[in-house]
C-alpha cells in the first residue's frame, strides 16, 4: 500500500502540470509526458529486489513528499556562485537554480551557428529537432527514475552543434540547489546534439547552496554524429543532505570517440548512470570516474556500455575513496551485441576503503553475444599499500603527508584522464580538500 | 657514527637476527655478504624502520641516539638512507613532486631554506648527469614502469640528491648488467667522504670490484661470524660461504 502512495504523490503532481503545459503551448509533448507517467505508475520505484538496484535503496528518496521548487529568480546573488567557477577558463555557462534556467546568472557566448540555451525555450522555439531527438534515447520503459523525469521535464539544456563544429569553449552547466523550507525535487533535461564533425565539451555540475534538502533527478541525452569528439564531465557536489539521480545516455555515430568523466563527492544517494551506446562502426568510448564518500553517503556508479556495432573500444576506470560508514556500488554492465565483432571493452574497478565501516560492492557483468571480441574487467579492494607508505617515509616524508599523497595519488590517475587542465585542476583542488590532510598537499599540483 | 649491539629481529615467530654486532664509523664503507635468507635484507630494512619486523633485543645508536625509536621519516632527516632492494611503483606520485617534497622535508628538519621548483630542478638534473638517468623520469610517476636496472639507478639519484650520512644500499647490485653496475658505483664513490658511511649490503663480490670497502662482514644465519678487509669479499667469490659455515660451526 505504502508503494501506491509513493507514486500516487506524482501522478497527482502530473495532473496539474499536464493542465498547465497545455496551456503553455507544449501540447507536443503531452503523449510523451502521459507515456511517462503510466510507465512510472506501473514500474513504481525500484527496490533492492531489482538486479540493477540490489545495492541500493531508493526508500530515502520514494519516501519523502518533495515538494516542486517555487521559481524565485532573485536568488542567489551572483557571487555566491564564484566558487564553483573554473578559474582560468571560460565557459558558456549557463546556471539553473532549483532546476529552472536563469539567464540573469548565465553567461552565453554566441558561437556562430551553435545553439545554447533552456530547454524550456527550445521545447516551443525548436520543436523540430526536440521532436527529432528528446526522448529518443534514454527509454524510460525500463527505468523509473527516467520515466519521472520525462513526465516532469521542463528545463535543462539545449545544446545543437551544426555539422563541423569545433567549440572550444566548454559549456558549463550548474545546477543550484538553494536553501528550500521543505525537501524539493527537480528534473533537469539535458539534450545535447552534435552533427557530423564536432568537437564540443559539456560540464554538468550539481552544487548546493546551504543544507536544504533536494532531489535532482537529471537525464542527459549525448547525441554525437559521426566523427564527433565530446567529452562529458559529471561534478556531483551538493551537500550531504541532496539525493540526485543522473542518467547519461550517450549515442555515438560512426567513429566517434567520447569520453565520460564522473566525479562524485557530494550527496547523501547518488545515482550515476552511465549509459553510451556504440550504434555506429569505429566508436571509442572512455568511461572515467571517480567516487569519494564519508559519513553515510551512498554512491552507487552504474554503468551499462553498449557495443551495438564492431570494431568499437571501450574503457571503464572507475577508482573508489570510501571512510566513515559509507557504501558504494560499481556495476559495470557490458552489452556486446551480435553484429558487434572485434569489440575491445575494458573495465577496471579499484576501491580504497579507509575504514571499517565502509563498504563497497562492486559487480562486473558481461552479456556477450558476438564471438570475436575482446572484453576484460578487473576490479581491486584493499587498503593503501603499506610499502608504498614505508617508501615514501624513508624518504624524510610524515606519515600523515605520505598517506594523503598516496590517495590524492589514487585519485589522480582518474583526474589525469581530464584533458583539460583547469577543469582537471579545479577537481584536484577539491579532491585534495576532501582527503584528510589534504591540506598537506598545498604544491603537489 | 652507527653502532649496532646484540641486535635481534623476529618476523612474525621467526627469528631472523640472532644478536647482531657492528660498528661503522664515518668515512668508513662497509659491505655486508652473505648467502639468501641469512638476513642481510631484513637488517638494512631494521635500520630503515621498518614496522613489519620485530626488534626483541638489542640497541642501536646512531650519531649516539637511539635509532630504533625514530619513525622512519625521523630516520631519513637524521640522515639515514636505504637504497631498496625492491623500489616500489608508486602510480599518480609524480617523481619531481616526491623528491623534492623529500627533499624540503629533510631541509626543513635541519633547519635548511626549503629549495624551491628552479633551484630543484637544477640539482637534480646534475645528479641525473652523473647517475646516466633519463630526465624523462622525473615526469613519470615514481618507479612505475621503470626497468629493473632504472629502478636501481633511481634510488642511487634519489641518494645523490637527499645526501644521507650514513648510506645503506640493500642488493642493489642483483639484476644489474656490468654498465649499470659501473654507474651505480661511480654515484655511490661520488658520494663517499669523511663525513659519510656506507653499508653494501650485496650477495655477490662484483659490486665490491667498484666500491672498495674497508671492511667485509659475513652474515650467516642471523649473526656476523667474520669480518675482514676487502680481500675476504674475494675469498668469499672464489670459495664460496661453504668455508665460513664450517669455521661458525666449528666456533659455535
Amino acid at each position: 500500500m505504502a508503494v501506491r502512495q509513493e507514486t500516487t504523490r506524482y501522478v497527482e503532481s502530473f495532473d496539474q502540470l499536464d493542465t498547465h503545459a497545455a496551456a503553455n503551448g507544449q501540447a507536443w509533448l503531452r503523449p510523451i509526458r502521459r507515456a511517462a507517467i503510466a510507465r512510472f505508475s506501473e514500474l513504481g520505484f525500484p527496490t533492492t529486489k531489482d538486479e540493477d538496484w540490489r545495492f541500493t535503496s531508493v526508500a530515502p528518496i520514494a519516501q519523502t513528499a518533495f515538494a516542486r521548487p517555487v521559481d524565485d529568480q532573485a536568488k542567489p546573488a551572483p557571487h555566491e556562485l564564484e566558487p564553483f567557477v573554473f578559474s582560468g577558463l571560460d565557459c558558456h555557462r549557463l546556471v539553473f537554480v532549483n532546476g529552472r534556467y536563469s539567464p540573469r546568472l548565465s553567461s552565453l557566448g554566441e558561437p556562430p551557428g551553435v545553439k545554447v540555451g533552456s530547454l524550456a525555450r527550445a521545447i516551443t522555439a525548436e520543436r523540430g529537432l526536440l521532436e527529432r531527438h528528446l526522448g529518443q534515447y534514454a527509454g524510460f520503459h525500463e527505468d523509473a527514475f527516467c520515466a519521472l523525469n520525462t513526465a516532469f521535464l521542463e528545463d535543462g539544456a539545449f545544446v545543437y552543434l551544426p555539422r563541423g563544429t569545433v567549440l572550444e569553449v566548454p559549456i558549463h552547466l550548474l545546477y543550484v540547489s538553494t536553501e528550500t523550507a521543505e525537501p524539493i525535487i527537480t528534473h533537469p533535461r539535458n539534450l545535447v546534439v552534435a552533427e557530423e564533425d564536432c568537437q564540443a565539451t559539456v560540464v554538468e555540475d550539481y552544487v548546493s547552496l546551504g543544507d536544504g534538502v533536494a532531489f535532482s533527478n537529471a537525464v542527459t541525452e549525448l547525441v554525437v554524429g559521426p566523427n564527433g569528439v565530446l567529452s562529458h564531465y559529471l561534478i556531483e557536489r551538493e551537500s550531504v543532505q541532496a539525493f540526485n539521480v543522473s542518467t547519461l545516455r550517450i549515442q555515438q555515430g560512426r567513429s566517434s570517440s567520447v569520453a565520460s568523466h564522473s566525479v562524485l563527492l557530494g550527496g547523501a544517494l547518488v545515482r550515476n548512470n552511465v549509459h553510451p551506446v556504440m550504434a555506429g562502426e569505429g566508436c571509442d568510448c572512455l568511461i572515467n570516474g571517480l567516487y569519494m564518500a564519508t559519513g553515510r553517503q551512498h554512491m552507487d556508479n552504474y554503468m551499462k556500455v553498449e557495443h551495438a556495432s564492431a570494431h568499437c573500444g571501450s574503457r571503464q576506470f572507475y577508482h573508489g575513496i570510501l571512510d566513515g560508514q559509507s557504501r558504494a556500488v560499481f556495476h559495470g554492465r557490458i552489452i556486446v551485441h551480435k553484429d558487434a565483432q572485434k569489440t575491445d571493452a575494458k573495465q577496471t574497478n579499484r576501491n580504497l576503503l579507509l575504514s571499517e565501516d565502509a563498504q563497497i560492492d562492486t559487480k562486473p557483468q558481461l552479456e556477450i553475444y558476438a564471438d570475436d571480441v575482446k572484453c576484460t574487467h578487473g576490479a581491486t579492494i584493499g587498503q593503501i599499500n603499506p610499502e608504498a607508505i614505508f617508501y615514501l617515509r624513508s624518504r624524510g616524508m610524515a606519515k600523515e603527508a605520505a598517506r594523503a599523497l598516496l590517495l590524492f595519488a589514487f585519485a589522480e590517475e582518474c583526474l589525469q584522464r581530464m584533458k583539460i587542465e583547469p577543469i582537471r585542476k579545479y577537481l584536484e583542488g577539491l579532491v585534495a580538500k576532501w582527503l584528510p590532510q589534504g591540506m598537506l598537499l598545498e604544491d603537489s599540483r | 657514527m652507527l653502532e649496532i649491539k646484540k641486535l635481534r629481529v623476529k618476523a612474525g615467530n621467526h627469528e631472523i637476527l640472532k644478536g647482531v654486532d657492528l660498528k661503522v664509523n664515518a668515512g668508513e664503507v662497509h659491505s655486508i655478504m652473505g648467502p639468501n635468507g641469512s638476513g642481510k635484507s631484513t637488517l638494512a630494512q631494521v635500520l630503515a624502520g621498518r614496522e613489519t619486523y620485530e626488534v626483541t633485543a638489542g640497541e642501536v645508536t646512531y650519531d649516539g641516539k637511539n635509532l630504533l625509536e625514530m619513525a622512519p621519516e625521523v630516520r631519513a632527516c637524521e640522515g639515514v638512507f636505504m637504497a631498496f632492494q625492491y623500489p616500489v611503483e608508486i602510480p599518480g606520485v609524480n617523481s619531481t613532486f616526491f623528491l623534492k617534497a623529500a627533499l624540503n622535508a629533510i631541509r626543513k628538519f635541519r633547519g635548511l631554506e626549503e629549495l624551491d621548483a628552479m633551484d630543484f630542478l637544477s640539482l637534480a638534473k646534475e645528479k641525473m648527469k652523473l647517475l646516466d638517468v633519463d630526465e624523462k623520469l622525473l615526469n613519470r610517476s615514481v618507479n612505475e614502469g621503470f626497468s629493473g636496472g632504472e629502478k636501481k639507478r633511481n634510488e642511487i639519484f634519489q641518494m645523490a640528491v637527499l645526501e644521507p650520512r650514513l648510506c645503506i644500499m640493500d642488493e642493489t647490485d642483483s639484476g644489474l648488467d656490468i654498465d649499470a653496475l659501473k654507474i651505480v658505483a661511480k654515484g655511490v664513490n661520488s658520494l663517499r667522504s669523511p663525513e659519510r658511511a656506507i653499508v653494501v649490503v650485496t650477495h655477490y663480490q662484483r659490486l665490491l670490484n667498484y666500491i672498495i670497502p674497508d671492511f667485509v662482514h659475513v652474515l650467516l644465519d642471523g649473526r656476523i661470524v667474520k669480518s675482514g678487509g676487502k680481500e675476504l669479499a674475494l675469498e668469499l667469490e672464489s670459495k664460496g660461504y661453504g668455508w665460513v659455515e664450517a669455521e661458525a660451526a666449528v666456533s659455535r
